[in-house]
């Protein structure tokens, strides 16, 4: 399905040597998302990568792109005020589920909202990786990890229904195993005008492997990954057996013998409401059980920027050849002799 | 109004300065009443200083001293430094206002009193067991009375304003009345009301009528049959305009983009005193400027870095506690080696403190509040109008080394105004700086941290620019090709290249003039706003027979060369501070010269008495 462009995935590496441990599911994220940039054929020079702290977010190092590793937590931040200082460029959140849903917790939401032109990538592990094995706001009750050793009393977070919660246009997740999955992903977000959030799960095979062996095990994953697709009857199964309801008291997972197709919910991700989206992503909170992958909500609301150039380029008509003499004379002003 | 009938009979009294203070209750119109004042005096030709002064609770119960607020002006037919020491006349709408001012009017001065207010209840509020309009406690002074509400009431009743609006109008009586008592033209008053609520409306029509019937009541009642005159002073000719700091600020940050032909991206997060700049740009959108309300601080200086990164003049503006939230973001600044402007308008602190009140106690953090070693420039205006230029001046450092730099007003400048002589604006300086937009390295690769060999600069190569893709980042940087690198020889390279930058701009200030006679012995060092106090009473110090030498820091760091020659060749120095000793700190470590201090923590201006009485005890003081 590549077709022939400018680049291949080397033109996408810095030279720069990767330091993630082996067998670590940030590679390949990284090998996806060159492999897709490669593809998509955009001026290598028009990507920008922002990422805070963590072993994800040392992302832009390893792109041959324009990049900044900046500080815990505050990625989309810094990256909104790329997007919003020139609208040319594609702007890239790199970031992990302690730098993301933690210390950033308050950026993400608000650049959720805002709706600024942001591709958002959160590499949830659900683990504290740099700083080796604490747990995460994403990490399970109970979850014993060196600063819990009786286990965790931290109720995690659902990363799609938070960012469902905040009216985000664009929420999806993938998982890094599952490569075409994670480059559909992408493709939709890269298309997608205001904030695309993705939510990758990832594999720590240091502190956390396994994380997600239900949905990328070759014994389980057929029983357990839900895919969302825009239009179709959400169901699932090695025999497409199983099926989602949605009704007044939730998303339910039934058996499609037993309801009849007719009953099975038909996914629609540009629903205006985000009500729906959130029932599904409430199937499962972590990866415990059948979980839905895909896009949950993808709808379309003026980005930040444009609004904003909309307001500074109505101001210029109305106010031409503005000058700071003007400014101040308006002010009122005297003269002495 | 027909001016000629309501003429003062009485000649005039003639002064060449006069100090007025508009006190009352918040809601009670008195900012509005000094600045009305304010410009009037300024369109008459007046130096003027002001001073405004606000409850740090906007809902402080009405009455109590808690929600006084008040507007000091001075004006001179001079050419004056400060607000002034005390006031030669007090507006005190409210027992409350008295209260708290009374202790500041000079012995003999006037104080004139809104009468209606000093019922039982609000004398009860202010902590008055006796009316003192009534006791001899005012006999100092000379005390006129008005019934402002009452006539208030009476004057506006066919305006068309009805219930609790009517009252609203009696700071326009007061204005009135001090305005028939100071000669002040009428129509500059009267023309802003009507362009401001429009001609017909009834709140316009209330306050030109109240402003007329305290005119009138001041010309008919015979125990305000004296009048003042304050004549134009002889100003540098010109045209001018009042301005307060932060419009300053904003003004000159606009000005500092032109200049540079760049855009102006401001990040910010509203906070007392700072918030007026934020509000001031976002004004500006015909500009081309981009503001940001961030969703706190951090975020605020972090839409900065980002804007920076990509090609724009970007600067957050904030107040003490909002530059603790920003110090981390400020180091990543420092270490990606981008330009970006901090501007600090420092309240009293720490914590929430103080905020409505001037210090300058965030010198420290200015200089050291950062982890790591993180040596920026910092540099501090002197007084309302100087904000312009220096707001101009840490532009272009930013821009000329690629490095934050941190500007140092406070909540006095902020909110005070001067007269500001407007500059040719098409003659200001031009900064020359441009992207960089090709390969630098010896096999045409891009080396995002080689450096100017002049400046130490690194290259700013923005997004988008083909063949220039780089990663830049809080992770230590190999010299030249910006990789990350744990080298502990690159690290210690890469510190001190970063320290020696910083410290390089001192060749690109200008040297300090000392003010003051040859044959003085004391000198006096100052910073920020606390110039025209320090002048002022540098002056009288050397007029009352100590010759006193006085200088003044604008760049505090680095600082100027010639300041260690200067600091020895007096006998004693003195650095008077709105703060601990925080520069005579700074002073005794880099220079090991021995420093007096004068500090001040009141959230209040030094007055220009303090400075002298210091100075004339350290020449008595044998050691
Ligand atoms: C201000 C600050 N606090 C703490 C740290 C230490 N720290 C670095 S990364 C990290 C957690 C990273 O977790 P996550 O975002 O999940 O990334 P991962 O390593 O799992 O990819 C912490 C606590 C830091 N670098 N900066
Ligand atoms: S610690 Fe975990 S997340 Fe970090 S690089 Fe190693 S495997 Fe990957
Ligand atoms: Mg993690």
């Amino acid at each position: 399905m590549t077709t022939e462009t400018r680049y291949s995935r080397a033109d996408f590496q810095s030279g720069q040597e990767v330091k993630w441990c082996p067998g670590c599911g940030d590679y390949t994220i990284l090998a996806s998302v060159q492999n897709f940039l490669a593809e998509l054929d955009v001026d290598r020079e028009k990507h920008v990568f922002v990422s805070g702290i963590g072993c994800a977010s040392r992302f832009p190092y390893y792109m041959n792109t324009y990049g900044m590793h900046s500080i815990h937590g505050r990625a989309p931040a810094i990256a909104t005020g790329v997007a919003l200082a020139n609208p040319d460029l594609t702007v890239w959140v790199i970031t992990g589920d302690g730098d993301g849903l933690s210390i950033g917790g308050n950026h993400l939401i608000h650049a959720l909202r805002r709706n600024v032109d942001l591709k958002i990538l959160l590499f949830n592990n659900q683990i504290y990786g740099l700083t080796k094995g604490q747990y995460s706001p994403t990490s399970e009750l109970g979850k014993r990890t060196k600063t819990s050793p009786a286990g965790s009393v931290d109720h995690p977070f659902n990363p799609v229904s938070l960012a469902l919660g905040t009216e985000a246009t664009f929420v999806a997740r993938t998982i890094d195993m599952d490569r075409p999955h994670t480059t559909d992903m992408l493709r939709a977000a890269y298309g997608h005008k205001g904030t695309a959030f993705i939510e990758i799960y990832q594999n720590c095979n240091v502190f956390n492997d396994k994380a997600f062996q239900i949905l990328t095990g070759r014994q389980e994953r057929d029983a357990n990954r839900i895919y969302l697709e825009a239009g179709k009857p959400i169901v699932f199964g090695a025999d497409n057996e199983m099926g989602v309801t949605v009704g007044l008291d939730g998303a339910k997972i039934v058996k499609v013998a037993e309801v009849g197709m007719d009953a099975i919910a038909v996914h629609d991700p540009a629903k205006p409401n985000p009500g729906v989206a959130f029932l599904l992503s409430r199937l499962s909170h972590g990866p415990t059980g059948p979980t839905p992958i895909g896009i949950f909500r993808q709808v379309q609301r003026q980005t930040y920027g444009d609004l904003m150039m909309g307001q500074i380029e109505e101001a210029k008509e109305r106010n031409a050849n503005a000058s700071i003499s003007d400014l101040v004379s308006q002010h009122g002003t005297w003269k002495v002799e | 109004m027909q001016e000629e009938t309501l003429s003062p009979p009485k000649p005039p009294e003639r002064r060449d300065r006069v100090v007025i203070r508009f006190a009352g209750d918040s809601g009670d119109g008195m900012q509005l009443a000094g600045t009305r004042f304010t410009e009037t005096s300024a369109a008459f030709g007046n130096d003027l200083a002001t001073f405004p002064s606000f409850p740090a609770e906007i809902r402080a119960p009405q009455g109590s001293l808690a929600g006084v607020s008040s507007f000091q002006v001075h004006i001179a037919d001079w050419d004056i430094l400060t607000h002034g020491d005390e006031a030669d006349v007090l507006v005190a709408m409210n027992p409350a206002a008295l209260k708290t001012n009374v202790r500041d009017v000079v012995p003999g001065g006037l104080i004139l009193v809104n009468e209606d207010a000093f019922d039982e209840r609000n004398l009860e509020k202010a902590g008055y067991e006796t009316n003192p309009l009534l006791d001899d406690s005012l006999s100092g002074f000379h005390l006129l009375t008005a019934p402002m509400e009452k006539l208030t009431k009476i004057a506006v009743k066919d305006t068309g304003v009805k219930g609790r609006a009517v009252l609203r109008s009696k700071n326009f009586f007061a204005l009135g009345l001090i305005s028939w008592m100071f000669n002040r033209p009428t129509a500059p008053i009267l023309e802003w009301v009507k362009t401001k609520f429009g001609e017909d409306h009834p709140v316009a029509r209330a306050n030109i009528e109240a402003f007329r019937a305290g005119f009138n009541f001041g010309n008919t009642t015979e125990e305000f049959h004296h009048t003042f005159e304050v004549a134009p002073a002889k100003l540098p000719a010109g045209e001018y305009a009042n301005i307060t700091g932060n419009q300053a600020l904003a003004w000159g940050l606009v000005a500092a983009a032109k200049a540079a032909n760049l855009q102006l991206f401001l990040g910010s997060y509203p906070i007392t005193p700072a918030t007026s700049i934020l509000e001031e740009i976002a004004r500006l959108k015909h500009f081309g400027v981009k503001t940001f309300q961030a969703e706190d601080e951090i975020a605020g200086v972090g839409v900065s870095l980002g804007a920076a990164f990509a090609g724009h003049l970007a600067v957050t503006t904030t107040s003490g506690p909002g530059v603790a939230l920003k110090s981390e973001t400020l180091s990543l600044a420092l270490m990606t080696e981008l330009p970006l402007v901090l501007v600090d308008v420092q309240r009293a602190g720490p914590s929430t403190g103080l905020p409505t009140k001037v210090e300058q106690s965030d010198l420290m953090m200015a200089l050291h509040g950062r982890h790591g070693e993180a040596p920026l420039p910092v540099i501090a205006p002197a007084s309302p109008s100087d904000a312009f230029a220096v707001a101009m001046e840490a532009a272009r450092i930013a821009l000329k080394y690629m490095t934050p730099v941190i500007l140092l007003s406070d909540g006095y400048l902020a909110n005070s105004a001067e007269p500001w002589q407007i500059p040719d604006f098409d003659a200001l300086p031009e900064f020359d700086i441009s992207y960089t937009t090709e390969p630098n390295g010896p096999d045409g690769n891009f080396l995002p941290y080689a450096r100017n060999e002049e400046t130490g600069a690194r290259p700013w190569a923005i997004p988008g620019t083909p063949g220039l893709e780089h990663r830049v980042g809080g992770l230590e940087k190999e010299a030249l090709t910006g990789n990350v690198s744990y080298d502990p020889d690159n690290h210690e390279l890469m510190t001190l290249a970063r320290a020696a930058k910083i410290a390089g701009i001192a060749d690109d200030i200008p040297e300090l003039e000392v003010e003051g006679p040859d044959d003085a012995k004391i000198l006096v060092v100052s910073w920020g706003s606390t110039y025209g106090a320090v002048r002022a009473g540098v002056i009288n110090a050397t007029k009352e027979g100590t010759p006193t030498a006085h200088v003044h820091l604008r760049h505090l760091n680095p600082l100027p060369r010639n300041l260690e020659h200067i600091l020895r060749s007096y006998d004693k120095v003195l650095v008077p501070e709105l703060n601990t000793g925080q520069l005579a700190s700074v002073i005794r470590s880099a220079y090991l010269v021995p420093t007096a201090t004068l500090n001040k923590v009141q959230g209040a201006p030094f007055m220009a008495h303090e400075i002298t009485k210091k100075i004339i005890d350290m020449t008595e003081d044998p050691s």
